[in-house]
């Protein structure tokens, strides 16, 4: 992972305005384990943002750190301008959802809800009002009186963010919240905890390893890995301009190719194929560089009807997906996937002999340094 | 150079300083009322009687001394043979519980547990109703007498019946269904499934189950005190030593020696339960065993007879306790139950001993339940969480013998603040307690770890103090765990003779040490009668946590349906 390329991303993320939640250079190492290496992360107020990485990428770890369960060993966490960095949970002002909800299994789904409502500022006549009202918002009203095990698992999620969020907290946090459910009812779901987010406009921070998940939910999308931010962006430029080969990687689908700049000025030469890359344009002569192409970016012509500088490619495989078709390319030495409406499938002609022509539009061709 | 600068120090919130400070108290507890105690009496093994230090001077005395050698032996070779014969009769009892098919399991499985429920004593004392000098089928024995190993072995095989089949029907409750299947596909004898399957699948449960007779039979101090005759064990050694001759180093001595195979089992119990977690699969599917008569038939066979004699030996007790004068006079009375006419302190032993038991089940579940949850539950930095967790695991790997002549060296010096406890009802209740902590913090531990780790994380975030969130979700939920804790240490209490032998006074004797006198005394029926009442006791505790569980279980776990 180049070192320039993610303190240029974390740059990027730096605070420019008074931020809610300000997250400077925190560190976090187990033994001799770096689970977060110097994390700068600036949250607005009503902001959602989503972490986004493999498991063991720390998300989780910054996750918990903000929450102060498993505080930072290095660096500083700012709240509402307020220094949290020391402050035990109980003196932070957020609520959370875990991946496994942890809802209190010999509590009612009211008694749940109203868990947190205590002490003087919240008399009986109010807690009852109040939970109501939430149990109205996450629309499970009829089952106050039921425990969590007599709910599905999409009402016991809603039962846990309502208890979240039951104290009106300023920041709420949520791990995972999604990956105990089934693909459907997680799809509902996602959409539901958003439409909720952004009426009552709590600032939020999700951790997911789930990337449809943070594309459709998020304002902001941090992308990490291996301990440290690689990018923090609105979901459309993470997809179309990530900042690091890992991005390009492992958001969205994308063939790798690995090559070496040539000559004239935005050329690249991988394994003795020239492909023009308007990205390797100020790069130098000779450097060795990684290329990423999507697969809806590469076309696809009738192999006798080649425009010029076009490969030849043998079609490994074909997938049907719905509204595209994926198709495996071998282009020489490259391998390729192509994903393109069935429809233009047809207008190929006949792939009987699984010969067709590729071209890689220079513009879309994601070039990075390749620093070993 | 920032992040030097930036190096956070975090806070310990309210609730975390409390489950440091009931941590601290937990280290505090175990420190005195097992670690300096025990401290107490390895000391008191490298001293003269003056309180000088004699180096190896008592050990070498050991070694030379014939006799106590000799008992050394006898503990060891009793005990193996004990274990040889229980373990196989156990694991066939335990096969029958979890492979086959045979009516009326339940039943079996409450006949199982009965030894657990009566005093060791009470299976020797009828062991000599039967056998003993004036025995009715003393014949049997062909000129071979009951009073030295052969009864204490058999004794011995009724006291450790329970606690290897209770090891064996979990070891085989566990088997993974595939596996069967598997080699049953591969058209393997039922003979060969067996070998391979079955007995593979149980290793590390015989091991757990061999160990754990090993060591009951060896600090066992009940049984080869009633029926042992002049056959000479490790147990009643530390007895005569201390008890008899007043040397309490040499006391000292024997007790380090007798925690010698305790330690050595605990250590192979230790390694045999990590490789038996490491050999089971998440994701194993469970066995249901289909009926078949030429397997089902001759296991019923074999439990019938387990538990003939099983209830038989309660029963011969029983019975032997209502006989006017065996065996001349075989009317039945109820004059042995009249306790005063053999002893002066009669009935008042069973309520000292009721009110003791209740005290180690109440004190007992909160101290272990609490101690296990701020151990569990709290910040797992710094030494102190791996050390009480060390000492809690520690009891298990001490005799009550032992522990009782540590408690008698510890609080009994003169030095000792603490000495008012000595001969105090209180002493008995924490030795007692300490002696039966492993197994309920262990359960104690597996309740707490079932819960989700998160809930405290749920209850800091809303601004919930720790205790609250014990109070209203911990306890309610582990309620069942925290009974089924009373209810042992409330039976263990009541049964036990080893741990409290050394540590009773003149106004607190329980009546497991008044069946031991009576039957000194040669009153063996006033003694029979005695266990009889302290087998009744445990099994209306028994029965009431049962009657109990079920109200409990009404009313705080409706959730659970």
């Amino acid at each position: 992972m180049g070192a320039s390329a993610s303190d240029a991303a974390v740059t990027e993320g730096a605070p420019t305005r008074a931020a809610y939640l300000e997250v400077r250079d925190a560190g976090k190492q187990f033994g001799s384990f770096v689970a977060l290496q110097r994390v700068n992360l600036a949250v607005q107020a009503g902001e959602f943002v989503t972490f986004l990485g493999p498991s063991g990428c720390g998300k989780t770890t910054l996750l918990r750190g903000i929450a102060g369960l498993d505080p930072p060993t290095t660096g500083r966490i700012l709240q509402g301008g307020r220094d949290i960095t020391h402050l035990p949970p109980s003196d932070r002002d957020f609520g959370i959802v875990f991946q496994s909800y942890a809802l209190f299994p010999n509590l009612t789904v009211a008694q749940n809800i109203a868990y947190g409502l205590r002490g003087p500022a919240w008399p009986k006549a109010r807690v009852k009002e109040r939970v109501n009202e939430m149990l109205g918002l996450v629309g499970l009203a009829e089952h106050a009186p039921k425990y969590p095990a007599q709910l599905s698992g999409g009402q016991q999620q809603r039962v846990a963010l309502a208890r979240a969020l039951a104290t009106e907290p300023g920041l709420l946090l949520l791990d995972e919240p999604l990956s105990a459910l089934d693909a459907v009812v997680r799809l509902h779901l996602r959409q539901e905890i958003r439409s909720l987010q952004q009426r009552l406009g709590v600032t939020t921070i999700m951790v997911t390893h789930d990337q449809e998940e943070a594309m459709s939910v998020s304002d902001r999308i941090v992308v990490m890995s291996r301990g440290r931010i690689e990018q923090i962006g609105s979901p459309a430029e993470i997809y179309t301009q990530p900042a690091t080969p890992f991005v390009a990687s492992f958001v969205g689908h994308s063939s790798r190719i690995e090559a070496v700049v040539d000559t004239p000025p935005g050329t690249v030469v991988a394994q003795g194929v020239r492909l023009p890359a308007t990205g390797a344009r100020l790069m130098l002569y000779g450097a060795r560089v990684v290329c990423f192409i999507r697969p809806e970016h590469v076309r696809l012509h009738p192999h006798d009807a080649a425009p010029a500088g076009a490969l030849m490619a043998t079609v490994t495989g074909l997938e049907f997906l719905g509204p595209v078709v994926r198709l495996s390319l071998e282009a020489g030495p490259l391998r390729l996937l192509a994903s393109i409406p069935p429809a233009d499938l047809a207008a190929l002609g006949s792939l009987a002999d699984g010969k067709v022509a590729v071209t890689l539009p220079p513009e879309h061709l994601l070039v990075f340094p390749d620093d070993v | 150079m920032m992040s030097d600068a930036a190096l956070s120090r975090p806070r310990l919130s309210l609730d975390q300083a409390l489950m440091r400070g009931g941590l601290w108290l937990a280290a505090g507890f175990l420190a005195i009322f097992l670690v300096l105690p025990l401290g107490a009496l390895l000391m008191r093994a490298f001293e003269t009687p003056q309180g000088g230090f004699a180096g190896l001077a008592n050990l070498a005395a050991y070694v030379t001394t014939p006799a106590l050698l000799v008992a050394a032996w006898n503990s060891v070779w009793t005990a193996a043979l004990t274990a040889l014969i229980v373990v196989p009769l156990a694991f066939a009892f335990a096969y029958a519980l979890t492979r086959s098919c045979m009516p009326t399991k339940p039943l079996f499985r409450a006949v199982m547990m009965l030894p657990l429920l009566a005093p060791s004593l009470l299976p020797a004392l009828a062991l000599i109703y039967l056998f003993g000098n004036q025995g009715m089928l003393r014949g049997l024995l062909m000129g071979n007498s009951i009073y030295g190993p052969i009864g204490i072995v058999v004794a011995q095989v009724f006291h450790c019946f329970p606690s290897a089949a209770l090891i064996l029907s979990v070891a085989l409750s566990t088997a993974d269904a595939r596996l069967y299947e598997a080699a049953a596909a591969l058209k393997a004898s039922r003979a060969r499934i067996f070998r391979t399957v079955t007995l593979p699948g149980a290793r590390y449960g015989l091991v757990s189950a061999f160990v754990v007779v090993f060591t009951l039979v060896v600090t066992d101090f009940g049984i080869p005190k009633v029926i042992g005759g002049q056959f000479p064990v490790l147990a009643t050694d530390v007895y005569k030593q201390v008890v008899g001759l007043q040397n309490f180093n040499m006391g000292a001595v024997v007790g380090l020696v007798l925690l010698l195979p305790a330690v050595i089992a605990y250590a192979l119990d230790r390694w045999a339960t990590r490789q038996r977690a490491a050999t089971l699969s998440g994701r194993a599917v469970p066995l249901r065993p289909a009926p078949r008569r030429a397997r089902d038939l001759p296991l019923l066979a074999l439990c019938l007879v387990v538990a003939a004699l099983l209830v038989g030996i309660v029963g011969v007790a029983v019975w032997g306790s209502l006989i006017r004068f065996w065996p001349y006079n075989l009317s039945l009375t109820l004059d042995n139950y009249d306790f005063t006419r053999f002893d002066a302190a009669g009935w008042s032993t069973v309520w000292l001993s009721v009110r003791m038991a209740a005290l180690v089940a109440m004190i007992g579940s909160v101290i272990v339940f609490t101690i296990a949850y701020v151990l569990e539950r709290g910040r797992q930095d710094g030494a102190l969480p791996g050390m009480v967790r060390f000492a809690a695991s520690v009891p298990l790997a001490v005799p009550g013998l032992v522990l009782g002549l540590a408690y008698v060296m510890f609080f009994n010096h003169p030095a000792n603040p603490l000495g008012f406890l000595y001969g105090t009802l209180a002493i008995l209740v924490l030795n007692s307690l300490v002696h039966f902590y492993t197994v309920c913090h262990l359960t104690a531990v597996t309740a707490i770890r079932q819960l989700d780790p998160e809930f405290e994380a749920v209850g800091a975030s809303m601004r919930v103090p720790v205790w609250v969130t014990f109070w209203r979700v911990t306890v309610p939920i582990c309620l069942p765990a925290i009974l089924e804790i009373a209810v042992y240490l409330f039976v263990s209490a009541m049964t036990t003779v080893s741990a409290v032998i050394f540590l009773y006074g003149p106004d607190t004797k329980p009546a497991s040490i008044a069946v031991v006198h009576m039957d000194e005394a040669g009153q063996a029926s006033a003694a029979a009668a005695m266990a009889v009442v302290i087998l009744g006791v445990t099994t209306a505790a028994k029965l009431g946590q049962l009657a109990v569980g079920a109200v409990v279980g009404r009313v705080t776990q409706a959730w659970r349906r």
